[in-house]
């Protein structure tokens, strides 16, 4: 039942997005999800649409990916949807007893849900395209300039990193426990809400356990390597920025220009 | 009673990029009585196997039935016989969860709706049986114990469930030599008792010779060699060092002896046995 859960979201890949870098990866995800709300005319609209499809057949991801990141949130979509068509005022499309659908409804409604698909799709190609420990590494080295401001970036970077480091540890002792515990005829998936809550304890006492015991050894372990937190600390995988990311700010600023141009002067 | 492992495959993340077969058209049949040992490097599908063999795992194609029933299917029937199969994980210590030693072994009792006075006798029973004083033991917290004898606390645990096949997976791993010694002379010991049939998992090679009627070895998902141990360790080597494990150092050493001319018993499971004929041996020669 465990085996289901993948960690994050990361499709291996050799893709001109797998390579690109970290940083500018966060970076161009951000500016282009904040552009896309500048997008008003369906001639505009286009236009994402477009570099949306450009960048999927970039990364050369499954449609199927893309599809099943948008689906969990389809009630989401059709709340934002049937909230736009009900509820904006204009000329009357059709009506039937109290509810009435207004042509602007309808063109807002399908606006906004396209404008939300389109932000879960291109956030999850980030996700797709970057496993979890580059992602850290990526927000750690954009967080790094505010460290005179007092946020601990390498601090949470680190948490970051052990946490996912971990998930999959955890799952796999969960798993073990579960199979352990049921060889011993526990059972964890029938009973009323309390019953089960009750048959969980057996699970979750020795998955904390184990959990503290592991903590405790790695923060041994790291201590007996030297590890002080990140002052003068070097890395193993530097982050360098290469071509790709160049053209890559180069598309999303491109985009954006245009967008803007659309939106205030046409 | 037997365990019958038909055709079965078992593939891990299928229709992921992490796809991976780990049980590959594996097929074998455990008898009530036997004393199986299964040995195979890391990753050679041992413990996949044996989470089939209580239905823990259900395999992607063929079948596995514990008396005749099916373990895939989910009538009460097969839920039952489920516990006919006792399992001993790696590490079983990491298991414990009660307050107390007499709580936690009674947790598989009570699983199977056991009666007060019918749990009890099965918890006193299951502690004499791995070698625990249940006047000193049983209020103690689990937590409190050392390693060997949480790792008992455990077995008795599972021993508990009254199983006609116990399977121990590496019962040896993280103990001490003697943590060692004690927990298989006490495996031979429960073997003898004939309560129950034994299939112990290892990728130690000395302590399945010593103890095993009946080997298993697995590669790459597959059960490449299966008899007895000596017929396995003295005419298969090839294949068996294929798979990734050696013969026992005993065998080795007594082939080595007899390559320089010496006569031994090429087959003796014992280190024990192998000096006494070696002495006799010597023994015989000195007369001459």
């Amino acid at each position: 039942m465990l085996k289901d859960i993948t960690l994050g979201q990361y499709y291996p890949g050799n893709s001109f997005l797998h390579r690109m870098d970290p940083r500018a990866k966060i970076l161009c995800t951000m500016i282009f999800l904040i552009a896309i709300f500048l997008a008003e005319t369906p001639a505009a609209y286009g236009l994402v649409t477009l570099f949306i499809l450009f960048c999927i057949s970039l990364s050369r991801l499954p449609a199927m990916l893309i599809w099943k990141s948008i689906r969990p949130l389809w009630i989401i979509l059709l709340f934002t949807l049937m909230i736009h068509v009900l509820t904006t005022p204009g000329t009357v499309l059709f009506s039937w007893g109290w509810i009435s659908v207004s042509e602007e409804g309808l063109r807002n409604g399908i606006l906004m849900t396209l404008r939300l698909v389109y932000l879960i799709a291109f956030s999850s190609l980030l996700t797709y395209t970057t496993s979890p420990i580059v992602l850290t590494d990526g927000i750690e080295a954009l967080l790094s300039p505010f460290k005179k401001m007092g946020v601990p970036a390498h601090e949470l970077a680190m948490m970051m990193t052990i946490a996912l480091r971990f998930i999959p540890t955890l799952l796999e002792e969960t798993d073990r426990i579960m199979k352990a515990q049921e060889s011993r005829g526990a059972d964890f998936s029938s009973g009323n809400l309390w019953r089960r809550a009750q048959n969980m304890i057996p699970l979750l006492v020795p998955l904390f356990i184990s959990a503290f015991r592991r903590a405790d050894d790695l923060a041994t372990a790291m201590e007996s390597r030297c590890y002080r937190g990140g002052e003068g600390r070097t890395r193993m995988h530097e982050l360098v920025y290469s071509w790709r990311d160049s053209a890559g700010f180069a598309a999303v600023a491109a985009v954006t220009a245009v967008l803007l141009l659309m939106r205030w002067w046409l | 009673m037997s365990i019958v492992v038909e055709k079965v495959s078992y593939i891990y993340g299928g229709g992921t990029p992490y796809e991976k077969k780990a049980l590959d058209q594996v097929s074998l049949e455990i008898h009530e009585g036997e004393f199986v040992g299964i040995i195979g490097h890391t990753g050679s599908g041992k413990s996949t196997l044996i989470q089939h063999l209580n239905g823990l795992l259900h395999p992607t194609s063929g079948t596995v039935s514990v008396n005749g029933v099916d373990l895939a299917e989910k009538s009460t029937e097969a839920s039952a016989i489920r516990h006919k199969v006792g399992m001993v994980f790696q590490y079983p210590e990491h298991q414990l969860f009660e307050e107390t030693v007499a709580k936690d072994i009674a947790f598989g009792p009570n699983n199977l709706h056991c009666l007060p006075d019918e749990t009890e006798r099965r918890v006193r029973e299951a502690m004499k049986f791995v070698g625990l004083d249940y006047d000193t033991f049983a209020e103690r917290s689990p937590f409190r114990l050392s390693g060997g004898q949480m790792r008992r606390v455990a077995i008795a645990g599972v021993i508990a469930l009254h199983p006609d096949f116990l399977i121990l997976d590496e019962p040896s791993a993280g103990l001490d030599p003697i943590g060692r010694r004690e927990i298989f002379s006490q495996i031979r010991q429960w073997y003898k008792t004939g309560r129950f049939s034994v299939i112990l998992v290892s990728h130690n090679m000395d302590d399945i010779a010593r103890l095993a009627t009946r080997l298993i070895v697995m590669n790459c998902g597959r059960a490449v060699l299966d008899g007895s141990p000596m017929d396995i360790f003295l005419h298969h080597r090839d294949i068996l060092q294929q798979s990734g494990v050696d013969v026992p150092p005993l065998t080795k050493t007594l082939e080595y002896l007899q390559e320089r001319g010496i006569r031994v018993p090429l087959a003796a499971r014992e280190t024990e046995e192998a000096a006494q004929a070696l002495y006799d041996e010597w023994r015989t020669r000195g007369t001459c």
